[in-house]
């Protein structure tokens, strides 16, 4: 395997973005931001791939025109997936594995406030016995959290104290977009939304855009003194039968760090847009006490469809360059419940003698 | 002002899709008023059937009839329902285990507030006036008639992490096994023969929101101007204009106003209807190069019979009457020949 780092991430979240539904004038300032990062220019980059959803658009092959964003004249080695950037990222990931490129990068981008947010996302469950019913994102989310709830396995001052603790770090986080102001007290008296869940256990509706650069070998050490490499990456998918599943349970997640070293992770940015699935996930990675869950405020201080993902991958390689911490993880999530999760663990050293 | 144009977009289409043996059995149960289910190798009964074994990927063949009444296994209230879902005033969804079954499904239960579901009541299945296989057949569940309110009859139900610890679901009594064709043959033979198909109907509500640049566009349609932007590094000039110059991904900046004159660098002849036309075929669409652009426009060519357009044919716009100009491209009625001689190919070789 080829050594491969994160060595570059930025990112634009905001409730409503006034303008362009493809995001094209809010990227362009995104990768600006990049070849600074980097000191490239966009003849360095040797794969693109992006994230993005026509159905979040509102239109078909909506990504085409954000291709303008990177320039694509002479013709450019390009990709495109349906998914989060996270998954953008694991594309970009494998090419430069193949060794056809030595550099990729990744962006994603959407606006999500152009429709009815919870509902549109009905359209990516089964289409016979699900989508007719318009389940919403919401009320699937509440599902789990009551089955969670009715087990004996979190409450709704657990889930508080996640929101709780989100606001607070996201205090921190110029990005965020909804941050602090309250204590575990305060939300747990506000009153219900969609029982059983208050509007702070939820994600808030987020327009924006994010990139990340990957370089392999000492295109990542030209670049950064102390690239955040990647040595694990791993993705599982569960079945998007919610009667088949087990809703307080992420097999999914699980598969995915039993394959991964995640001894003496310092942090974990877990994408977890209702606040119970946090509860979730900290299970089914296994994850140490004194793990930092989420000190950027995580997907409940602003999750940009197509983007929270890979922010998380983002927000952990950062404290890696900064010298911050030694080892974390990154944690995306797609589908309906947390039905899909990849997990990528950064790390200060790649683990190899003289490297 | 606001710095950028809107407008209500609605995507709409119909979904149209075969069933295949096992969701159309299903379906055609749920039209007879059956609720189909099947069994897995692991002995789970699923409703809606699986169509192929979790386990061993065989494809579901054992069936099982399971009863209208059912447990609710979980809910979530819906305070404010989106379009499409079984109610427009709040309601819960919630996943109920039927009689039969072991593994819950998902639909709308119909009860006023919050206050009148709770996890382990009983339910029973109302169906539509007019069942025609599809899911939407079970308008809801409701609340089991004659059923106490105040005494909590179906507290047994096994919780998720049990019944996996226990391997499974315990059905609370045994389900009906149906054989692949005898008892459902007899229930269809005065029905129309098996769903085969569904059509679900999709139909999204956004608000588009133009981009600077696009907007910048519009506004100068309505005031009968054609407005490009340049790219500040290779000097092209787009119209429409673009966020950024796809050759080098430089933001455009600067307003470019364009004549109504061009050249048609390439063309097609419609000749073929389609839903939704506006023009009876025969009719020409072409790439017409606004003169100092350096992307064409599609649009209309009226004004000379079809057959004689033709690359380098130099054209100019007609607007529709001022009182019917709007935030469109469509002001510009069509574009028509101008007489003047063809365009020599080197000033639109590059354009093509």
């Amino acid at each position: 395997m080829r050594d491969v780092a994160v060595v570059g991430f930025a990112q634009r979240q905001m409730p409503d973005f006034d303008g362009s539904p493809t995001c094209v004038e809010m990227l362009v300032p995104i990768l600006a931001e990049c070849y600074e990062q980097t000191g490239w220019t966009r003849r360095d980059v040797g794969f693109w791939c992006s994230g993005s959803s026509d159905y979040l658009a509102g239109r078909s092959f909506s990504f085409v025109q954000a291709v303008d964003a990177i320039g694509v004249t002479p013709p450019i080695n390009e990709s495109h997936v349906e998914m989060d950037l996270a998954w953008a990222m694991y594309e970009a990931w494998i090419k430069i594995q193949t060794g056809e490129v030595n550099t990729a990068l990744v962006y994603a981008f959407g606006k999500s406030s152009a429709g009815v947010l919870r509902r549109t996302l009905a359209l990516q469950l089964d289409p016979y016995t699900m989508t007719p019913l318009w389940p919403d994102t919401v009320s699937l989310a509440g599902l789990q959290a009551r089955a969670g709830i009715d087990a004996g396995l979190w409450d709704e001052r657990a889930m508080a104290e996640v929101a709780h603790r989100s606001l607070t770090d996201a205090e921190k986080n110029d990005h965020a977009i909804r941050k602090g102001g309250s204590s575990v007290a305060d939300l747990l008296a506000r009153p219900m939304y969609a029982d059983p869940l208050r509007k702070h256990d939820c994600a808030p509706v987020t327009d924006g855009a994010a990139a990340l650069v990957l370089a392999a070998g000492d295109r990542a050490r030209d670049v950064r003194d102390r690239p955040a490499w990647i040595t694990g990456l791993s993705h599982f998918v569960d079945s998007p039968g919610l009667g088949t599943r087990d809703l307080t349970r992420a097999p999914s997640a699980a598969n995915a760090a039993a394959r991964l070293d995640l001894d003496g992770v310092e942090v974990a940015e877990l994408h977890a847009p209702f606040s119970h699935q946090e509860l979730v996930l900290r299970r089914e990675l296994g994850l140490a006490d004194d793990v930092r869950i989420n000190p950027s405020g995580g997907a409940l201080a602003g999750n940009p469809m197509f983007s929270g993902g890979g922010i998380r991958i983002g927000e952990t390689a950062q404290r890696i360059w900064s010298g911050e911490i030694g080892k974390g993880v990154g944690h995306a999530t797609s589908g309906a419940a947390l039905q899909q999760n990849l997990l990528c663990v950064l790390d200060a050293d790649n683990g190899r003698v003289g490297a | 002002m606001s710095r950028t144009l809107s407008a209500p977009v609605t995507v709409a289409f119909d979904y149209t899709r075969s069933t295949g043996p096992v969701l159309g059995r299903f379906l055609t149960g749920l039209r007879d008023g059956v609720l189909v289910g099947a069994r897995t190798s692991q002995g789970e009964v699923v409703v809606p059937p699986l169509e192929y074994d979790p386990v061993t990927h065989e494809q579901t063949a054992d069936f099982v009839e399971v009863e209208p009444v059912g447990t609710v296994t979980s809910w979530s209230w819906v305070p404010e329902p989106v379009a499409g879902q079984p109610f427009d005033r709040p309601f819960a969804f919630a996943l109920v285990t039927l009689d039969g079954a072991t593994r819950p499904m998902l639909h709308a239960v119909d009860v006023a507030s919050p206050a009148e579901i709770r996890t382990g009541m009983r339910v029973q299945v109302r169906w539509a006036e007019e069942r025609v296989g599809h899911i939407t057949d079970i308008a809801c569940f409701e609340p089991e008639a004659g059923r106490d309110e105040g005494a909590d009859g179906a507290t047994e139900l096994s919780r998720p992490g049990e019944a996996d610890a226990d391997g499974g679901f315990e059905a609370p009594f045994e389900a009906r096994g149906l054989a692949p064709q005898d008892e459902r043959s007899a229930r269809t033979s005065t029905t129309e023969g098996d769903v085969t198909g569904v059509v679900t109907p999709v139909s999204l509500d956004y608000v588009y929101a133009a981009s600077p640049e696009e907007s910048t566009f519009y506004r100068g349609l309505d005031e009968g101007r054609i407005l490009a932007q340049r790219c500040p590094t290779c000097d092209k000039v787009y119209v429409p204009p673009r966020s950024a110059c796809p050759t080098d991904g430089t933001p455009t900046e600067g307003e470019v106003e364009l004549s109504g004159l061009g050249t048609i660098t390439t063309f097609c002849i419609v000749n073929v209807p389609f839903l939704g036309q506006k023009i009876a075929p025969p009719y020409v669409s072409a790439y017409v190069l606004l003169d100092g652009a350096d992307i064409a426009l599609l649009h209309l060519i009226l004004g000379v019979p079809a057959d004689e357009v033709r690359m380098g044919m130099r054209v100019e716009a007609v607007w529709k009457p001022r009182e019917e100009w709007a935030y469109s491209l469509e002001n510009i009625d069509h574009f028509a020949p101008t007489g003047d001689p063809d365009a020599d190919y080197d000033t639109y070789q590059r354009h093509l």
